[in-house]
């Protein structure tokens, strides 16, 4: 560990790409542990409680089901005013249906699902992970012989596998309904045709494609927000770090896992 | 000292003896016993001379056999309570609330 | 069991990042025996409870529990081991997410199948034992400093076990529930025949309740004695704890220099005091 001071910087760069490491090593130990006890949990008499379940999927989902909703429907909406507009230069309106039904499926459905989950999800797991850490009661917990990964990381994360993609379904959908209201009209077709049109456009891989990408994001939210949390320090200060952190970790992934599966899965 | 509940009838009630160490790893047993004795008899007694341990949940199966023997309208006590169960009683102050005899002589007396 | 010892400490070194905690500590606590570990704070009183919790892997040395070597232990033996420990944390560690009634019986339902109204009467007991009659649907965020410290340590005796921990029991309670709580430490000793572990730096609870205290400093054990052993003590760190004589410090001329100038060395002490 010899150092001098005017090696501060390479020094510095260097600790960052170990702690980057060390971040990846501690989130794929906790979704290793985690996947462990909600196999093997019950035989441990680490039983990984449903309603514990129930209860993460009506709070990271159910309850993300109005704003997801909204945004996606206004996100839709200014889908449809872009592409009619620059659509109809071309004279290519007609590819507005195509160009929205897979753009919504493909990307801004599962994105916007996404963002919107990190918001809520990512930071609301550091605050309390991050709290019970600061109050001893994650070491209360583990003198019990609860295993914490079990008890706070397993339902969370069960909870966004399923309620990612099941939002990013609604997401989708909602997404092509509000931009089939101002497109329909630009289009002079009515709106059912218009969602009949959009739905022979696609191809389950589109759909499939968004689902893949939702279902990783479940996983980076679940993750990076118990990770967020367990590393809090110092106090309410920390936790507020801690959540800060965790919603900017948790998107930038997202948007950079995006952009690596769209890459690859569009070749 | 093994562990063991023994049955025994008298004059006035039925009693339950305790031997051993109630800890929780036999005290459902307890349990069921005492609730199954009470089925049979108005007038129940545990005895614990014989108990050189008692933690919560051997004390929570006798709480137990006092609450259903309320309801039912019948009489629960303890008997020749040994100083170890005695002291467990006298933390949680249960030895208000149970009737406790000195030995199954003054248990019937107590109850004419 | 009796007489053999609870806890044997042999050789017990830790560290934190690069700093020594911990360095050679040796402790053996006999079963029915109320142990008072004291010391300043950065003595490392605290670091040793969190290693014989089995919260922190030692460096060297070795902790057993129960005659049980922990550093041999697997997930389940740890699993049912802890069934016999109890933990009082300083601040309560009380889930604020659950009722008081729920944090109390949490041991009981994750451990036990005992039914339902079994666990209320045990739990509800406890709260009793520890003059919390009543209290059991409130949350813990509705209770005072002295009754959470109180509701924690019902939740850390509900299984009965055989050794107890307790942090900093009398710290930030005013004298009389501090005083109220050493006479249920007694208590319970007697009653469940506990071995109680209490780290303090409170000297008068630790002359009320402890059978035999152990004094530490940087890291090592100065002293272990009986209360008036300790109070007769001629060494001097000792006599600094009692408030006998004024504090002073020797000044390590090359730590002191580190403590100045590195860089890193700040982020330890902070994670530490975290």
């Amino acid at each position: 560990m010899a150092r001098s001071n005017h090696l501060g910087a390479s020094w510095r760069i260097w600790r960052a790409v170990v702690r980057l490491f060390e971040a990846f090593g501690y989130v794929g130990a906790l979704l290793v542990e985690s996947m462990y006890w909600l196999i093997t949990g019950p035989k441990h008499g680490q039983r990984v409680g449903w309603r514990a379940i129930a209860e993460q999927m009506v709070e990271v989902g159910l309850k993300a089901v109005p704003i997801v909703a909204v945004l996606s429907f206004t996100v839709g909406l200014s889908l449809a005013i872009q592409l009619i507009y620059t659509l109809s230069e071309f004279g290519a309106e007609s590819q507005v249906v195509l160009a929205i039904a897979t753009g919504v499926t493909r990307e801004f459905g599962p994105l916007i699902t996404a963002i919107l989950v990190a918001g809520r999800t990512a930071s609301a797991l550091a605050a309390r992970i991050g709290s019970m850490t600061v109050s001893q009661e994650v070491d209360a917990l583990r003198v019990m012989g609860v295993e914490p990964v079990r008890y706070l990381v397993a339902p969370p994360l069960l909870a966004l596998l399923v309620m990612v993609p099941t939002l990013t379904i609604i997401s989708d959908f909602v997404g092509i309904l509000g931009a089939g209201l101002y497109s329909s009209g630009a289009l002079g077709l009515s709106l059912t045709a218009y969602m009949l049109a959009s739905l022979d456009a696609l191809a389950p891989a589109d759909v499939l494609q968004g689902l893949a990408k939702s279902v990783v994001f479940g996983m980076i939210i679940a993750l990076v927000g118990v990770r967020c949390g367990f590393v809090v320090r110092g106090g309410a200060e920390g936790v507020g770090q801690g959540t800060t952190q965790a919603v900017v970790i948790a998107i930038s992934a997202i948007v950079i896992t995006d952009m690596i599966f769209t890459f690859f899965m569009n070749r | 000292m093994s562990n063991r509940i023994d049955f025994s009838e008298h004059d006035q009630f039925s009693v339950v003896v305790v031997e051993g160490e109630v800890d929780l790893s036999w005290s459902a047993e307890l349990r069921n016993a005492v609730l199954e004795a009470l089925k049979g008899s108005n007038n129940l007694l545990v005895d614990l001379s014989a108990v050189s341990y008692i933690d919560s949940s051997g004390i929570a199966a006798l709480v137990e056999g006092l609450q259903t023997a309320k309801a039912q309208g019948k009489t629960f006590g303890l008997v020749s309570v040994s100083a170890p169960a005695r002291a467990v009683l006298e933390l949680a102050r249960l030895d208000q609330v149970f009737a406790i005899h000195q030995d199954l002589a003054a248990a019937g007396n107590a109850a004419q | 069991m009796s007489g053999s010892p609870v806890i044997e400490v042999d050789q017990l070194v830790t560290h934190y990042g690069r700093r020594k905690i911990l360095d050679g500590v040796d402790l053996t606590v006999d079963a029915g025996e109320i142990r008072v570990i004291m010391g300043g704070s950065g003595s490392g009183k605290s670091t040793l409870l969190w290693h014989l919790l089995g919260l922190y892997r030692a460096s060297a040395g070795s902790i057993r529990l129960l005659g049980k070597d922990t550093s041999t232990l697997n997930h389940s033996q740890w699993r049912d081991l802890r069934k016999n420990l109890g933990v009082s944390f300083q601040g309560g560690a009380l889930f604020t997410s659950m009722t008081v009634g729920d944090n109390v019986a949490m041991p009981l339902r994750e451990h036990t199948d005992l039914d339902e109204n079994t666990i209320r009467i045990m739990s509800r007991m406890k709260l009793e034992v520890v003059n919390l009659g009543g209290f059991q649907d409130l949350m813990p965020a509705q209770l005072s400093g002295g009754m959470i410290k109180r509701a924690a340590l019902a939740r850390a005796i509900v299984m009965d076990p055989k050794l107890l921990f307790f942090d900093e029991p009398s710290a930030g309670l005013d004298p009389v529930v501090a005083a109220e709580l050493d006479e249920l430490i007694l208590k319970l000793r007697d009653a469940f025949n506990m071995s109680v572990v209490v780290v303090t730096h409170e000297l008068d609870s630790a002359f009320k309740i402890a059978d035999k205290i152990s004094v530490l400093h940087e890291g090592k054990v100065l002293l272990t004695g009986t209360v008036d052993q300790v109070q007769a003590s001629k060494v001097e760190r000792v006599q600094d704890l009692l408030g006998r004589r004024p504090r002073t410090t020797e000044v390590d001329a090359d730590e002191y220099l580190k403590r100045l100038t590195e860089e890193e060395y700040g982020e330890y002490i902070q994670s530490v005091r975290g």
